[in-house]
């Protein structure tokens, strides 16, 4: 679902952020990808959903090769994914039903269509109820839960969240976790950033630990390894 | 990409949706729009009815042509009539117009009185052609060119003078044309400089909508038909203040007007020209300005 082939990336100040990743998520896999502030994560997550592109090497994402893609195809590719931050990134002045019909909106779905999927993702994160409420009047966990369902409407393959609970308080990270696991028990691909140690520790996946722009540890239901 | 029905609809939705909820910036942008274009069209409606005058001045300058007095009557038709067909064959002469020694009189005894009646006894005028040029700048070259005839006794149209009343005219127009033109960048400048802050504040909005997938055609759109609305709405202000005005001014001038050479421009035509001109401006403005600003923030 996810190769990278001996990926560099160099920004154009000089700074190599990531330094020949070679790396391979199978379909279905829930993969954690931690490390110090400052190792490349980030920048190896911006690869997968083409925010930036690789130096040089090759990223293919569902089948998409990352490296050739025009920019014109983008906006085309990101429909196959879904994408998750730790600040949401919510439309503020639509309000939670809006936002999530957002991403069926820009590939021109039936409206039919559109009501349906959107309701039953709500439905899946628990927010059915607060359809017509804007995201400055949610709890942080409500917006994750909002950007969740966003990015699980079009149904991808694979969804991606930098830090999803870097936000919230232990207690709503749990849920959120919780909504994570329903949706990769349902057969999408997840590849999430973290730094929440305890959340590693407890739900154990596999983990991919980045420092220095390269990949010191990949280790199926490992811990987070870091202290603090 | 051929685009659905329901997506264009959904467009022009979405752009008035916006317009309501950015409601302090959509007031920003209309107003700037209706200051600029108040002032493109009064100064516009100004400059039209400065340049009818200059045209009307213009066209007032004629030339005289004096004719050579013969005693034989049918002689001095024959010679008159001559003469006459040959400044009407003139490449740009638009107009010859016969006015006899009599008719001369008459006119000056209507300017100055009835003391001039007792030149009736003897007239001591000359039978003349009035000439108008179809260019009238080319007066003194027609003037000129009618000197050469036979039987002109003189040829007048005020030479210098008409020369230099041409000059003034011509520069006022290039000053007029230049100020316009200079209001007309002004006005560019400032209404897309307001909407690009507009369309700023909503760059996080642009960056999520790519990532959802969006194509940039996608995105564009919505914002460029705001941009097109703020143009409209901000037109509406000055339309109406320009029209009512400049009828209410027409209505109260036009009267006392009557007879002279300076007249206003009609309202009908007048005012429908600078409406369309507005309202064009404002829609083109308001589009080209939002383009330019989402552009900014597509680039990947």
């Amino acid at each position: 679902m996810i190769q990278m082939n001996n990926v560099v990336k160099k920004y154009p100040n000089g700074v190599v952020a990531v330094n020949g990743i070679t790396v391979d998520i199978k379909k279905g896999e829930f993969v954690y990808v931690v490390g110090p502030s400052g190792a490349g994560k980030s920048t190896f997550i911006k690869l997968m959903y083409r925010e930036e592109k690789p130096s040089s090497g090759d990223v293919i994402i569902a089948g998409t090769n990352i490296s050739t893609l025009k920019n014109n195809r983008v906006p085309y590719f990101r429909r196959q994914l879904g994408v998750v931050f730790q600040d949401f990134k919510l439309l503020p002045r639509l309000n939670v039903y809006e936002n999530v019909a957002y991403a069926l909106e820009v590939i021109e779905e039936q409206p039919k269509a559109i009501r349906k999927r959107v309701m039953e993702v709500l439905e899946l994160v628990g927010l059915k109820h607060k359809v017509r409420m804007l995201p400055s009047e949610l709890s942080g966990g409500e917006q994750q839960r909002v950007s969740i369902a966003r990015s699980i409407v079009n149904m991808p393959k694979v969804v991606i969240a930098d830090e999803p609970t870097g936000n919230l308080d232990p207690e709503t990270s749990w849920e959120i976790m919780n909504i994570f696991e329903e949706i990769n028990a349902r057969g999408t691909t997840i590849v999430m950033a973290t730094h929440n140690r305890e959340i590693v520790n407890t739900i154990r996946k596999r983990v991919i630990a980045i420092e220095g722009g390269m990949i010191v540890r990949d280790v199926y239901g490992g811990d987070y390894g870091y202290e603090g | 990409m051929a685009m659905k029905g329901r997506t264009i609809r959904r467009h022009f939705r979405e752009s008035l949706k916006s317009l309501n909820r950015n409601g302090w910036m959509t007031f920003a942008s209309i107003s700037a729009v209706t200051v600029t274009l108040l002032l493109v069209g009064v100064f516009t409606v100004i400059m039209m009815n400065l340049n009818k005058l200059a045209d009307d001045i213009e066209n007032d300058v004629e030339i005289r042509v004096l004719i050579e007095i013969i005693e034989d009557p049918t002689e001095a038709k024959a010679a008159e009539e001559k003469l006459m067909k040959e400044i009407k064959s003139l490449p740009d002469v638009e107009e010859v117009v016969y006015s006899s020694k009599e008719q001369e009189l008459n006119n000056l005894i209507e300017d100055f009185g009835d003391d001039l009646s007792l030149f009736e006894q003897s007239n001591p005028l000359r039978n003349v052609l009035y000439v108008k040029a179809a260019d009238p700048q080319q007066t003194a070259a027609v003037a000129k060119k009618i000197e050469k005839f036979d039987n002109t006794y003189d040829v007048v149209y005020g030479e210098g003078k008409v020369e230099k009343l041409f000059s003034v005219l011509n520069t006022s127009r290039n000053v007029g044309l230049v100020l316009i033109l200079g209001l007309l960048f002004t006005a560019i400048f400032l209404i897309s400089n307001t909407i690009r802050i507009t369309i700023i504040a909503r760059k996080d909005e642009i960056e999520i909508m790519k990532l959802v997938g969006a194509t940039n055609s996608f995105v564009r759109i919505p914002f460029v038909l705001e941009g097109m609305w703020l143009g409209v709405l901000g037109a509406i202000i000055p339309m109406v203040v320009v029209s009512i005005v400049y009828y209410n001014v027409y209505n109260i001038l036009e009267p006392r007007l009557h007879g002279e050479l300076l007249q206003m421009l009609n309202v009908t035509p007048l005012l429908y020209q600078v409406n369309a001109l507005l309202l064009i401006l404002g829609i083109l403005i308001g589009i080209w300005g939002s383009f330019m600003s989402v552009r900014k923030f597509l680039k990947i």
